[in-house]
């Protein structure tokens, strides 16, 4: 092996290797790019309702507890499903009424049991989430979750 | 030490030890909290208290890869680095940006994607000190000798660094945001990361073992080009459920399969390097964290990893505790006692004297290692249950956790080991006192156990 696999050759394996699967990475990504746009997500419309929703999920760093689709902590239930776990995903209105009053209802203050943090969040910001989180649940995940329970 | 300038890896060292303090206890609290989950609710909440362990986590292995390379480079360049004053520049805007983005977090300022939670101000702070150290880094290793060490170190660090380009890249579709998040997260973690632990590791065995270079670099080129050639297209097994096209499923199943090989191959050049090697190096500590950072690697990058990569396992594992068994074994692995093995090495060359504190250092590496171990299986069990009965039962999450409370508590007790062995680390390291036990063998001559 040693006579065949010289150090050089070992370089340049590795350098025009890796510059191969760059590329097709890259191309395959860009093909990922707009199956999610004119695709995946695009059952409802990435509206400003829902945009005020991600910045009103990223400042109260919801991810460092919750998980969406399946990423972010693991300590406290996925939300990427959550609409449909509540029954409410085609109806906007009630999905943000129940969403404040379960929001409104925080923390528990329940001994033993995990707490989640008390938000300020305007009407409209609460409406963005909700929205969000419908928007969230509307795109094709490739059926995951397995069950409704996230 | 045989170049002045490699003296600033010191100050890297202590502040990455200072923040792996913080790290560790910012975990402890963390999992005390899965315990006794009022604690701190209204005052520092959990989420928060994530952040800072996660955060602290990335902020000091960077230190150390930067501490590495400048202990490293002047060696392999036989130059001393370009621009000390630029290197301790470099250390000054990290640690403003880290006690900054800390603070911050502690009052409630911060963003919300995963990991990348620094104020914009704190990400253009790294991007600052990243040009400045690749400057310096790559003006050092140009002007110098060139080797298959510094060329995959600085290959590693650049690409790195140009993938934090995507930290800024926030768009508001939620699952182009995740696409583009994991360019900097696994790309990191799984790719140029791997890189830079290839070319310490080679640089360790080559000082450690006495094995001739080209052996050594010719092994180095084999490992990174698996790295990349499994790693790059593995990106996709973190694409199968976030809303992207279905061929992800056999492109990341088949590619991330194999992401397994370049960890087996450090194991293997690990244990080769040390059994052909003649040298008999006096830092035994060392060798034990480089060995055991590639034995911990391989099972928790590697085995851990391939346990739940098949996207027909990870329809039902992901996102449970069976995700934080891996994430913590394979940090632990690949790059915490990565990193802790040069810095072993590397102290009592950086303050003149014998490799000292080798009893209490092996100690903190069992306590910590043992510990990681013992925390990986009981979430390992915590994760079966719960993607049993929440992904194939139906139960609710909540219910779910309820059930779980024992590895909870037992994770808990891993984690005491882990803070104990890591306070035991830094004062092996930092604090000067005799030898415990003294070793029977004499060490080399000056120069050739260099």
């Amino acid at each position: 092996m040693s006579e065949i696999l010289t150090k050089s050759r070992a370089r340049n394996i590795f350098y025009g290797g890796s510059l191969f699967f760059i590329v097709v990475f890259i191309a395959m990504t860009i093909h990922s790019h707009r199956y999610v746009v004119n695709v995946s997500t695009a059952g409802m419309p990435l509206s400003e309702e829902v945009i005020l929703g991600k910045h009103v999920w990223e400042r109260h760093s919801c991810i460092n507890c919750h998980t969406l689709h399946g990423e972010g902590a693991y300590f406290a239930p996925e939300l990427g499903n959550v609409m449909t776990r509540w029954g409410v995903q085609d109806e906007p209105e009630v999905a943000y009424e129940v969403l404040d009053g379960w929001m409104n209802a925080q923390p528990s203050g329940i001994e033993g049991r995990r707490q989640m943090p008390h938000f300020e969040i305007t009407e409209e910001e609460m409406r963005g989430l909700s929205e969000f989180l419908r928007w969230a649940d509307q795109t094709d995940t490739q059926g995951w979750p397995p069950t409704d329970a996230g | 030490m045989k170049y002045q300038s490699q003296k600033v890896a010191y100050a890297y060292f202590l502040v990455a030890m200072g923040l792996f303090g913080i790290q560790v206890l910012g975990g402890l609290l963390a999992g005390w909290i899965y315990i006794s989950p009022n604690t701190l609710s209204e005052l520092l909440p959990f989420n928060i208290i994530r952040m800072i362990h996660t955060n602290a986590l990335i902020v000091w292995l960077l230190l150390g890869f930067f501490g590495a390379a400048y202990f490293l480079v002047p060696e392999e360049a036989e130059r001393e680095i370009w621009s000390v004053k630029l290197a301790y520049l470099q250390l000054i805007i990290l640690v403003v940006g880290t006690l900054g983005a800390v603070g911050g977090y502690l009052v409630g300022i911060h963003g919300g994607r995963e990991f990348l939670e620094q104020p914009l101000w704190v990400k253009f702070g790294i991007l600052v000190a990243a040009v400045i150290f690749l400057i310096n880094i790559s003006m050092t290793v140009l002007a110098g000798r060139k080797t298959a060490i510094t060329g995959v170190l600085l290959t590693g660090l650049w690409l790195l660094s140009l993938l934090w380009i995507f930290a800024f890249i926030n768009p508001d579709n939620l699952s182009l945001d995740k696409m583009y998040w994991w360019f900097v997260i696994h790309l990191w973690v799984e790719g140029t990361w791997e890189l830079v632990m290839a070319a310490i590791l080679a640089f360790l065995m080559l000082k450690l073992t006495g094995v001739d270079r080209e052996v050594v670099e010719k092994w180095l080129y084999v490992i990174v080009a698996t790295a990349l050639f499994s790693g790059i297209l593995g990106t996709g097994h973190h694409f199968y459920w976030i809303g992207l096209p279905g061929y992800w499923q056999w492109t990341g199943s088949i590619f991330s399969a194999f992401e397994v090989v370049p960890f087996f191959a450090m194991m293997s050049f690990a244990f080769i390097m040390v059994w052909k090697g003649r040298r008999n190096h006096p830092n035994k500590a060392a060798l034990l964290w480089a060995l055991g950072s590639a034995v911990v690697a391989f099972f928790g990058a590697g085995v851990w990893g391939f346990l739940h990569t098949f996207h027909g396992v990870n329809f039902y594992t992901h996102g449970t505790q069976i995700t934080a068994a891996h994430g913590h074994l394979s940090f632990y692995g690949a790059y915490v006692a990565m990193n802790l093995a040069i810095i072993t090495y590397a102290m009592p060359l950086l303050r003149g004297r014998a490799p000292y504190n080798q009893v209490l250092n092996m100690i903190s590496f069992w306590l910590m290692t043992g510990g990681m171990a013992f925390m990986t299986f009981v979430l390992t069990f915590a994760g079966t249950i719960q993607t049993h009965m929440q992904r194939i039962v139906g139960d609710y999450y909540m219910d779910v956790q309820d059930q779980l409370g024992l590895f909870y508590v037992m994770r808990f007790g891993a984690g005491i080991a882990v803070v104990l062995g890591a306070i035991l680390f830094i004062y092996s390291q930092v604090v000067v006192r005799r030898e415990v036990i003294a070793p029977n063998t004499m060490p080399e001559p000056e120069g050739e156990a260099q």
